[in-house]
Protein backbone atom coordinates (compact mmCIF):
# COMPACT_ATOMS: atom_id res chain seq x y z
CA UNK A 1 0.00 0.00 0.00
CA UNK A 2 1.05 3.64 -0.87
CA UNK A 3 0.19 7.12 -0.50
CA UNK A 4 0.48 9.24 -3.34
CA UNK A 5 0.92 12.98 -3.01
CA UNK A 6 -0.56 14.96 -5.80
CA UNK A 7 -1.63 18.73 -6.34
CA UNK A 8 -3.93 20.05 -9.17
CA UNK A 9 -4.81 23.51 -10.32
CA UNK A 10 -8.57 24.97 -11.44
CA UNK A 11 -9.26 28.32 -12.29
CA UNK A 12 -12.72 29.97 -12.97
CA UNK A 13 -14.14 32.57 -14.54
CA UNK A 14 -17.76 33.02 -12.23
CA UNK A 15 -20.65 35.63 -13.78
CA UNK A 16 -22.26 37.32 -11.21
CA UNK A 17 -26.27 36.31 -11.61
CA UNK A 18 -28.03 35.63 -14.29
CA UNK A 19 -29.52 37.22 -17.69
CA UNK A 20 -32.72 35.90 -17.48
CA UNK A 21 -35.47 38.52 -18.21
CA UNK A 22 -32.95 41.04 -17.30
CA UNK A 23 -32.84 39.11 -13.61
CA UNK A 24 -34.43 42.19 -11.48
CA UNK A 25 -34.29 42.83 -7.95
CA UNK A 26 -35.60 46.12 -5.91
CA UNK A 27 -35.59 47.75 -3.17
CA UNK A 28 -37.70 50.24 -0.93
CA UNK A 29 -36.31 52.74 1.74
CA UNK A 30 -38.03 54.94 3.82
CA UNK A 31 -37.28 56.97 6.92
CA UNK A 32 -38.75 56.51 10.50
CA UNK A 33 -40.35 59.05 12.20
CA UNK A 34 -37.17 58.45 14.34
CA UNK A 35 -34.70 59.43 11.49
CA UNK A 36 -33.62 55.64 11.39
CA UNK A 37 -34.01 54.14 7.78
CA UNK A 38 -35.58 51.08 6.84
CA UNK A 39 -34.86 49.00 4.19
CA UNK A 40 -37.86 46.43 2.39
CA UNK A 41 -36.37 43.54 0.51
CA UNK A 42 -38.61 40.64 0.48
CA UNK A 43 -34.66 38.64 -0.63
CA UNK A 44 -33.50 36.10 1.90
CA UNK A 45 -30.38 35.96 3.47
CA UNK A 46 -29.42 32.40 4.55
CA UNK A 47 -26.68 33.31 6.59
CA UNK A 48 -24.02 34.86 3.95
CA UNK A 49 -24.79 38.08 5.18
CA UNK A 50 -26.59 39.91 2.55
CA UNK A 51 -28.63 42.06 5.58
CA UNK A 52 -25.29 42.98 6.70
CA UNK A 53 -24.02 44.16 3.35
CA UNK A 54 -27.46 45.94 2.49
CA UNK A 55 -27.32 47.51 5.44
CA UNK A 56 -23.60 49.00 4.72
CA UNK A 57 -24.61 50.03 1.28
CA UNK A 58 -27.54 51.79 2.47
CA UNK A 59 -26.08 53.71 4.76
CA UNK A 60 -23.23 55.05 2.62
CA UNK A 61 -25.50 56.16 0.31
CA UNK A 62 -27.52 57.89 2.72
CA UNK A 63 -24.64 59.07 4.26
CA UNK A 64 -25.93 57.76 7.81
CA UNK A 65 -24.02 55.48 10.48
CA UNK A 66 -25.11 52.05 9.74
CA UNK A 67 -26.62 51.57 13.32
CA UNK A 68 -29.64 54.13 12.07
CA UNK A 69 -30.51 51.49 9.09
CA UNK A 70 -32.87 48.78 9.58
CA UNK A 71 -32.98 45.71 6.95
CA UNK A 72 -36.47 44.41 6.27
CA UNK A 73 -35.98 40.90 4.38
CA UNK A 74 -37.43 37.56 3.78
CA UNK A 75 -41.24 38.21 3.13
CA UNK A 76 -42.53 38.53 -0.06
CA UNK A 77 -45.93 39.91 1.35
CA UNK A 78 -44.37 43.06 2.43
CA UNK A 79 -41.46 43.30 0.07
CA UNK A 80 -40.44 44.66 -3.38
CA UNK A 81 -39.64 42.03 -5.70
CA UNK A 82 -36.88 40.00 -5.55
CA UNK A 83 -35.98 36.87 -7.79
CA UNK A 84 -34.01 35.56 -5.22
CA UNK A 85 -30.78 34.40 -3.22
CA UNK A 86 -28.91 32.37 -5.84
CA UNK A 87 -25.93 32.18 -8.64
CA UNK A 88 -24.05 34.91 -6.26
CA UNK A 89 -26.53 37.70 -7.44
CA UNK A 90 -27.25 39.28 -3.68
CA UNK A 91 -24.64 41.68 -3.15
CA UNK A 92 -24.13 43.17 -7.08
CA UNK A 93 -28.43 42.62 -7.60
CA UNK A 94 -30.30 44.02 -4.61
CA UNK A 95 -27.16 45.63 -3.67
CA UNK A 96 -27.76 48.01 -6.56
CA UNK A 97 -30.95 48.08 -6.08
CA UNK A 98 -30.54 48.95 -2.48
CA UNK A 99 -28.07 51.79 -3.72
CA UNK A 100 -30.74 53.43 -5.96
CA UNK A 101 -33.63 53.61 -3.55
CA UNK A 102 -31.17 54.91 -0.86
CA UNK A 103 -29.86 57.62 -3.17
CA UNK A 104 -33.66 58.65 -4.06
CA UNK A 105 -34.21 58.61 -0.18
CA UNK A 106 -30.86 60.85 0.03
CA UNK A 107 -32.22 63.51 -2.87
CA UNK A 108 -35.78 63.78 -0.67
CA UNK A 109 -33.71 63.92 2.92
CA UNK A 110 -31.52 66.48 1.55
CA UNK A 111 -34.70 68.66 0.22
CA UNK A 112 -36.25 68.28 3.32
CA UNK A 113 -33.19 69.34 5.32
CA UNK A 114 -32.33 72.25 2.72
CA UNK A 115 -36.26 73.43 3.41
CA UNK A 116 -35.18 73.64 7.78
CA UNK A 117 -31.93 74.89 7.20
CA UNK A 118 -33.41 77.78 4.36
CA UNK A 119 -30.20 77.06 2.08
CA UNK A 120 -30.10 75.39 -1.39
CA UNK A 121 -29.73 71.26 -0.66
CA UNK A 122 -26.85 71.40 -3.37
CA UNK A 123 -25.25 73.33 -0.68
CA UNK A 124 -25.65 70.13 2.18
CA UNK A 125 -23.67 67.39 3.11
CA UNK A 126 -24.04 64.18 5.10
CA UNK A 127 -21.53 64.04 8.38
CA UNK A 128 -21.84 59.79 8.78
CA UNK A 129 -22.99 60.55 12.06
CA UNK A 130 -26.20 61.45 11.54
CA UNK A 131 -25.90 65.51 10.85
CA UNK A 132 -26.71 67.14 7.44
CA UNK A 133 -24.55 70.39 7.67
CA UNK A 134 -23.97 73.35 5.52
CA UNK A 135 -20.68 72.91 3.66
CA UNK A 136 -17.67 74.71 4.88
CA UNK A 137 -20.30 75.32 7.81
CA UNK A 138 -20.76 72.56 10.30
CA UNK A 139 -22.22 74.73 12.81
CA UNK A 140 -25.18 75.60 10.60
CA UNK A 141 -25.83 71.83 10.85
CA UNK A 142 -29.22 69.67 11.01
CA UNK A 143 -29.56 66.33 12.65
CA UNK A 144 -31.30 63.63 10.70
CA UNK A 145 -33.72 62.96 13.28
CA UNK A 146 -35.06 66.42 12.76
CA UNK A 147 -35.35 66.66 9.38
CA UNK A 148 -37.42 63.26 9.67
CA UNK A 149 -39.65 64.84 11.71
CA UNK A 150 -39.84 68.19 9.62
CA UNK A 151 -40.80 65.79 7.18
CA UNK A 152 -43.34 64.16 8.62
CA UNK A 153 -44.89 66.59 10.50
CA UNK A 154 -44.78 70.31 8.91
CA UNK A 155 -43.55 69.45 5.44
CA UNK A 156 -46.04 66.83 4.39
CA UNK A 157 -42.80 65.07 2.48
CA UNK A 158 -42.58 60.83 3.16
CA UNK A 159 -37.98 60.44 3.08
CA UNK A 160 -38.61 57.41 0.71
CA UNK A 161 -36.49 56.10 -2.64
CA UNK A 162 -37.41 53.24 -4.58
CA UNK A 163 -34.77 51.00 -6.45
CA UNK A 164 -34.32 48.51 -8.80
CA UNK A 165 -31.48 46.84 -10.54
CA UNK A 166 -32.09 45.14 -14.16
CA UNK A 167 -29.57 43.53 -16.22
CA UNK A 168 -29.72 45.22 -19.32
CA UNK A 169 -30.69 42.89 -22.14
CA UNK A 170 -28.08 41.37 -24.61
CA UNK A 171 -29.18 41.30 -28.08
CA UNK A 172 -27.85 37.68 -29.81
CA UNK A 173 -25.48 39.14 -32.82
CA UNK A 174 -27.32 37.89 -36.05
CA UNK A 175 -24.15 36.53 -37.76
CA UNK A 176 -22.39 34.77 -34.89
CA UNK A 177 -25.33 33.91 -32.29
CA UNK A 178 -23.03 35.43 -29.84
CA UNK A 179 -24.94 37.36 -26.56
CA UNK A 180 -23.36 38.13 -23.52
CA UNK A 181 -24.51 36.10 -20.93
CA UNK A 182 -23.55 38.61 -17.83
CA UNK A 183 -22.26 42.13 -17.45
CA UNK A 184 -19.91 41.30 -14.28
CA UNK A 185 -17.58 38.25 -13.64
CA UNK A 186 -15.41 37.42 -10.67
CA UNK A 187 -12.43 35.09 -10.91
CA UNK A 188 -10.67 32.58 -8.94
CA UNK A 189 -7.79 30.21 -8.82
CA UNK A 190 -7.68 27.13 -6.61
CA UNK A 191 -4.74 24.93 -5.84
CA UNK A 192 -5.25 21.74 -4.09
CA UNK A 193 -2.83 18.81 -2.63
CA UNK A 194 -4.51 15.39 -2.13
CA UNK A 195 -3.29 12.36 -0.70
CA UNK A 196 -4.22 8.93 -2.39
CA UNK A 197 -4.35 5.50 -0.69
CA UNK A 198 -3.81 2.73 -3.47
CA UNK A 199 -4.91 0.25 -2.14
CA UNK A 200 -8.09 1.60 -0.58
CA UNK A 201 -8.86 4.69 -3.01
CA UNK A 202 -9.35 6.73 -0.13
CA UNK A 203 -8.20 10.55 -1.19
CA UNK A 204 -7.37 12.92 1.24
CA UNK A 205 -7.29 16.70 1.15
CA UNK A 206 -4.01 17.98 2.79
CA UNK A 207 -3.82 21.64 2.08
CA UNK A 208 -5.73 24.34 -0.57
CA UNK A 209 -4.06 27.80 -1.47
CA UNK A 210 -6.21 30.16 -3.48
CA UNK A 211 -7.07 33.27 -4.59
CA UNK A 212 -10.79 34.70 -5.17
CA UNK A 213 -11.15 38.41 -7.01
CA UNK A 214 -14.67 39.49 -5.93
CA UNK A 215 -14.84 43.03 -7.09
CA UNK A 216 -14.45 45.39 -3.58
CA UNK A 217 -15.00 42.99 -0.63
CA UNK A 218 -17.52 45.36 1.25
CA UNK A 219 -17.46 43.05 4.17
CA UNK A 220 -14.06 41.37 4.21
CA UNK A 221 -15.09 39.24 7.50
CA UNK A 222 -18.02 38.32 5.57
CA UNK A 223 -16.09 37.27 2.33
CA UNK A 224 -13.56 35.07 4.16
CA UNK A 225 -16.04 33.10 6.40
CA UNK A 226 -17.90 32.98 3.08
CA UNK A 227 -14.91 31.53 0.93
CA UNK A 228 -13.81 29.51 3.77
CA UNK A 229 -17.63 27.57 4.26
CA UNK A 230 -17.87 27.59 0.45
CA UNK A 231 -14.17 25.57 -0.23
CA UNK A 232 -15.21 23.15 2.11
CA UNK A 233 -18.71 22.37 0.26
CA UNK A 234 -16.56 22.15 -2.69
CA UNK A 235 -14.50 19.63 -1.11
CA UNK A 236 -17.82 17.70 -0.06
CA UNK A 237 -18.92 18.16 -3.87
CA UNK A 238 -15.69 16.97 -5.55
CA UNK A 239 -15.55 14.03 -2.93
CA UNK A 240 -18.26 12.97 -0.79
CA UNK A 241 -22.13 13.82 -1.45
CA UNK A 242 -24.83 12.53 -3.82
CA UNK A 243 -28.28 11.73 -2.73
CA UNK A 244 -27.45 8.60 -6.17
CA UNK A 245 -24.24 6.78 -6.28
CA UNK A 246 -24.93 4.85 -8.85
CA UNK A 247 -26.93 7.47 -11.21
CA UNK A 248 -29.01 6.83 -13.34
CA UNK A 249 -29.55 3.67 -11.03
CA UNK A 250 -31.29 5.00 -8.13
CA UNK A 251 -30.01 2.52 -5.78
CA UNK A 252 -27.95 2.72 -2.35
CA UNK A 253 -28.85 6.01 -2.02
CA UNK A 254 -28.24 7.97 1.19
CA UNK A 255 -31.47 8.06 3.66
CA UNK A 256 -30.19 10.06 6.33
CA UNK A 257 -27.69 11.92 7.65
CA UNK A 258 -25.75 9.08 8.79
CA UNK A 259 -25.64 7.79 5.24
CA UNK A 260 -25.90 11.04 3.50
CA UNK A 261 -22.00 11.60 3.72
CA UNK A 262 -19.94 14.77 4.29
CA UNK A 263 -16.52 15.61 5.58
CA UNK A 264 -17.31 16.53 9.17
CA UNK A 265 -14.78 18.59 11.08
CA UNK A 266 -11.95 16.15 11.18
CA UNK A 267 -11.83 16.22 7.73
CA UNK A 268 -11.31 19.58 6.94
CA UNK A 269 -7.34 20.64 5.99
CA UNK A 270 -5.53 24.18 6.03
CA UNK A 271 -6.68 26.39 3.29
CA UNK A 272 -4.98 29.45 2.59
CA UNK A 273 -6.98 32.37 0.72
CA UNK A 274 -5.67 35.69 -1.01
CA UNK A 275 -8.75 38.07 -1.71
CA UNK A 276 -8.19 40.15 -4.77
CA UNK A 277 -10.28 43.24 -4.87
CA UNK A 278 -10.56 45.00 -8.38
CA UNK A 279 -13.66 47.00 -8.13
CA UNK A 280 -16.59 46.34 -10.96
CA UNK A 281 -17.65 48.80 -12.84
CA UNK A 282 -21.26 48.52 -12.27
CA UNK A 283 -20.96 46.88 -8.57
CA UNK A 284 -22.40 48.36 -5.62
CA UNK A 285 -19.11 50.33 -4.41
CA UNK A 286 -17.55 48.28 -6.81
CA UNK A 287 -18.19 44.73 -5.44
CA UNK A 288 -19.39 41.77 -7.31
CA UNK A 289 -20.28 38.25 -5.40
CA UNK A 290 -18.49 35.59 -3.57
CA UNK A 291 -21.09 33.39 -3.47
CA UNK A 292 -21.42 30.44 -5.52
CA UNK A 293 -17.92 30.75 -6.98
CA UNK A 294 -15.77 29.89 -3.54
CA UNK A 295 -16.82 26.66 -4.06
CA UNK A 296 -16.14 25.70 -7.92
CA UNK A 297 -12.78 25.83 -8.38
CA UNK A 298 -12.34 22.93 -5.89
CA UNK A 299 -14.23 20.40 -7.65
CA UNK A 300 -11.92 20.52 -10.90
CA UNK A 301 -8.71 21.18 -8.18
CA UNK A 302 -9.23 17.80 -6.67
CA UNK A 303 -10.07 16.16 -9.93
CA UNK A 304 -6.90 17.36 -11.37
CA UNK A 305 -4.69 16.97 -8.10
CA UNK A 306 -6.20 13.06 -8.03
CA UNK A 307 -5.01 12.38 -11.38
CA UNK A 308 -1.46 13.86 -10.41
CA UNK A 309 -1.21 11.95 -7.60
CA UNK A 310 -2.04 8.46 -9.47
CA UNK A 311 -2.99 8.96 -12.77
CA UNK A 312 -6.34 8.09 -13.13
CA UNK A 313 -9.11 10.96 -14.53
CA UNK A 314 -12.13 10.67 -12.52
CA UNK A 315 -15.10 12.46 -14.53
CA UNK A 316 -17.75 11.72 -12.62
CA UNK A 317 -18.81 13.57 -8.79
CA UNK A 318 -18.25 12.59 -6.46
CA UNK A 319 -15.02 10.82 -6.33
CA UNK A 320 -15.57 7.85 -4.00
CA UNK A 321 -13.31 5.58 -3.05
CA UNK A 322 -14.46 2.88 -4.94
CA UNK A 323 -14.44 4.86 -8.61
CA UNK A 324 -10.53 5.31 -7.66
CA UNK A 325 -9.52 2.02 -7.01
CA UNK A 326 -11.73 0.45 -10.21
CA UNK A 327 -9.95 3.39 -12.15
CA UNK A 328 -6.41 2.41 -10.49
CA UNK A 329 -6.88 -1.16 -10.99
CA UNK A 330 -8.42 -0.63 -14.85
CA UNK A 331 -5.03 0.86 -15.49
CA UNK A 332 -3.27 -1.59 -14.03
CA UNK A 333 -1.71 0.20 -10.77
CA UNK A 334 -1.24 3.95 -9.48
CA UNK A 335 1.10 5.72 -11.90
CA UNK A 336 2.00 8.92 -10.18
CA UNK A 337 2.67 11.96 -12.67
CA UNK A 338 5.33 14.42 -12.20
CA UNK A 339 5.07 17.01 -9.58
CA UNK A 340 3.31 20.25 -10.35
CA UNK B 1 -52.49 7.18 26.41
CA UNK B 2 -52.35 8.23 30.26
CA UNK B 3 -50.20 11.19 31.10
CA UNK B 4 -47.26 10.89 33.48
CA UNK B 5 -46.23 14.18 35.48
CA UNK B 6 -42.50 14.83 34.73
CA UNK B 7 -40.48 16.65 37.39
CA UNK B 8 -37.08 17.98 36.40
CA UNK B 9 -34.69 21.18 36.54
CA UNK B 10 -34.96 23.17 33.16
CA UNK B 11 -31.86 25.38 33.42
CA UNK B 12 -31.73 25.94 36.93
CA UNK B 13 -35.52 26.31 37.34
CA UNK B 14 -37.98 23.33 38.36
CA UNK B 15 -40.45 22.90 36.03
CA UNK B 16 -43.65 20.03 36.50
CA UNK B 17 -45.07 18.86 33.24
CA UNK B 18 -47.38 16.12 31.95
CA UNK B 19 -46.28 13.97 29.29
CA UNK B 20 -47.74 11.19 26.73
CA UNK B 21 -45.71 8.00 27.40
CA UNK B 22 -42.76 7.85 24.60
CA UNK B 23 -42.30 11.71 24.51
CA UNK B 24 -38.96 12.41 23.77
CA UNK B 25 -37.09 15.17 25.30
CA UNK B 26 -36.85 17.41 22.36
CA UNK B 27 -40.34 17.64 21.65
CA UNK B 28 -40.96 18.34 25.66
CA UNK B 29 -38.65 21.08 25.25
CA UNK B 30 -39.76 22.69 22.87
CA UNK B 31 -43.73 22.38 22.94
CA UNK B 32 -44.54 21.88 26.26
CA UNK B 33 -41.56 24.06 27.58
CA UNK B 34 -41.43 26.21 25.01
CA UNK B 35 -37.49 26.32 24.88
CA UNK B 36 -37.03 26.92 21.10
CA UNK B 37 -32.96 26.60 21.38
CA UNK B 38 -32.78 22.82 21.13
CA UNK B 39 -33.66 22.53 17.42
CA UNK B 40 -35.19 19.57 15.53
CA UNK B 41 -32.72 18.50 12.78
CA UNK B 42 -33.07 14.63 11.62
CA UNK B 43 -35.21 13.41 14.88
CA UNK B 44 -32.83 10.15 14.81
CA UNK B 45 -29.24 11.30 16.39
CA UNK B 46 -27.29 12.23 13.32
CA UNK B 47 -26.73 15.92 13.45
CA UNK B 48 -26.60 17.20 16.57
CA UNK B 49 -28.79 19.93 16.38
CA UNK B 50 -31.07 18.92 19.36
CA UNK B 51 -27.95 18.68 21.80
CA UNK B 52 -28.63 19.39 25.66
CA UNK B 53 -26.74 18.62 28.60
CA UNK B 54 -28.14 16.10 31.23
CA UNK B 55 -26.44 16.48 34.49
CA UNK B 56 -23.52 18.19 32.85
CA UNK B 57 -23.02 15.56 30.08
CA UNK B 58 -23.99 15.96 26.66
CA UNK B 59 -27.15 14.26 25.09
CA UNK B 60 -29.19 14.09 22.13
CA UNK B 61 -32.52 15.28 23.07
CA UNK B 62 -34.12 13.94 20.38
CA UNK B 63 -33.27 10.11 21.36
CA UNK B 64 -33.79 10.71 24.72
CA UNK B 65 -36.74 10.22 26.48
CA UNK B 66 -38.64 12.62 28.36
CA UNK B 67 -39.20 10.06 31.30
CA UNK B 68 -35.60 9.82 31.80
CA UNK B 69 -35.13 12.80 33.22
CA UNK B 70 -37.32 12.85 35.80
CA UNK B 71 -35.22 14.83 39.06
CA UNK B 72 -32.31 15.50 37.09
CA UNK B 73 -31.08 18.75 35.42
CA UNK B 74 -31.76 19.93 32.20
CA UNK B 75 -29.47 22.62 30.78
CA UNK B 76 -30.01 24.14 27.30
CA UNK B 77 -28.67 26.85 24.89
CA UNK B 78 -31.07 29.04 26.71
CA UNK B 79 -29.72 29.17 30.09
CA UNK B 80 -25.78 29.26 29.39
CA UNK B 81 -26.41 32.98 29.45
CA UNK B 82 -25.69 35.33 32.66
CA UNK B 83 -28.60 37.57 32.31
CA UNK B 84 -27.94 40.05 29.20
CA UNK B 85 -24.57 38.49 29.14
CA UNK B 86 -23.02 36.19 26.50
CA UNK B 87 -21.78 33.10 27.61
CA UNK B 88 -17.54 33.39 27.07
CA UNK B 89 -18.60 30.68 24.10
CA UNK B 90 -21.55 32.70 22.50
CA UNK B 91 -19.28 36.08 22.40
CA UNK B 92 -16.59 33.52 20.72
CA UNK B 93 -18.03 32.06 18.37
CA UNK B 94 -20.03 35.84 17.20
CA UNK B 95 -16.34 37.18 17.31
CA UNK B 96 -14.67 34.27 15.24
CA UNK B 97 -18.22 34.40 12.30
CA UNK B 98 -19.07 30.78 13.43
CA UNK B 99 -22.63 30.89 12.41
CA UNK B 100 -23.77 31.73 9.29
CA UNK B 101 -27.78 29.66 8.75
CA UNK B 102 -27.44 29.34 12.60
CA UNK B 103 -29.07 26.17 12.61
CA UNK B 104 -26.35 23.82 14.03
CA UNK B 105 -25.39 26.78 16.43
CA UNK B 106 -27.26 26.11 19.79
CA UNK B 107 -26.21 22.27 19.12
CA UNK B 108 -22.87 23.09 18.70
CA UNK B 109 -22.09 25.60 21.22
CA UNK B 110 -23.76 23.16 23.95
CA UNK B 111 -21.46 20.23 22.52
CA UNK B 112 -18.09 22.83 22.83
CA UNK B 113 -19.70 23.64 26.47
CA UNK B 114 -19.80 20.05 27.49
CA UNK B 115 -16.10 19.53 26.70
CA UNK B 116 -14.91 22.94 28.24
CA UNK B 117 -16.88 22.43 31.32
CA UNK B 118 -14.81 19.17 31.58
CA UNK B 119 -11.59 19.99 30.42
CA UNK B 120 -10.93 24.35 29.68
CA UNK B 121 -8.10 23.82 27.94
CA UNK B 122 -8.58 21.32 25.21
CA UNK B 123 -5.97 20.85 22.42
CA UNK B 124 -7.45 21.09 18.65
CA UNK B 125 -7.78 17.58 18.17
CA UNK B 126 -10.34 17.28 21.59
CA UNK B 127 -12.19 20.28 19.76
CA UNK B 128 -12.78 18.39 16.51
CA UNK B 129 -13.69 15.10 18.95
CA UNK B 130 -16.08 17.09 20.71
CA UNK B 131 -17.90 18.66 17.95
CA UNK B 132 -17.53 15.68 15.67
CA UNK B 133 -21.39 14.62 15.88
CA UNK B 134 -23.08 18.16 15.00
CA UNK B 135 -23.33 18.96 11.33
CA UNK B 136 -22.71 22.11 9.98
CA UNK B 137 -23.38 22.63 6.22
CA UNK B 138 -22.06 26.46 6.12
CA UNK B 139 -18.95 27.05 8.18
CA UNK B 140 -16.52 24.35 6.90
CA UNK B 141 -15.87 23.60 11.20
CA UNK B 142 -12.87 25.87 11.05
CA UNK B 143 -14.26 28.92 12.66
CA UNK B 144 -15.83 27.10 14.71
CA UNK B 145 -12.86 24.77 16.00
CA UNK B 146 -11.41 28.65 16.37
CA UNK B 147 -13.94 30.06 18.25
CA UNK B 148 -14.17 27.18 20.37
CA UNK B 149 -10.38 27.11 21.13
CA UNK B 150 -10.78 30.83 21.66
CA UNK B 151 -13.31 30.73 24.40
CA UNK B 152 -11.46 27.90 26.29
CA UNK B 153 -8.78 29.16 28.89
CA UNK B 154 -5.96 28.92 26.79
CA UNK B 155 -7.52 30.99 24.38
CA UNK B 156 -8.49 33.43 27.22
CA UNK B 157 -5.42 33.86 28.36
CA UNK B 158 -3.99 34.80 24.35
CA UNK B 159 -6.29 37.39 24.04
Amino acid sequence: MTRHRGRGIASVNYPIGMNLGGDPSQALVHSNPSGKFTVALSSIDLGQGMKSVTRQICAETLGVPVEDVYVDTADSDTGPHCMGSFASRGTHRVGNAVMAAAREARGVMMEAAAEELEVNAADLETDGRGNIHVKGAPHRSISTKDVAIAAQFKQGKTISGRGIFLVPLSDVDPETGEMSPATCYAHACLVAEVEVDDETGEVDMVRMDSAYELGRALNPRLVEQQLVGGAWMGVSHALYETPEPYYPEPVHGPRDFVEYLMPGPGDICPHDIAVLERPAPDGPFGAKGPGEMCANPVLPAVANAIFNAVGVRIDDLPITPEKVLRAIKAQGGARPQPRR
Amino acid sequence: MAKTALQFQHNGRDVAIFVDGGTNLLVALRELIGDMTPKFGCGQGGCGTCSVLIDGELHLSCLTLAETVAGRSVETLDGIKDGPNLHPLQRAFADNFAAQCGYCTPGMLMAAKALLDRNPQPSRAEVVEAISGNICRCTGYEPIINAVLAASSGGRARA
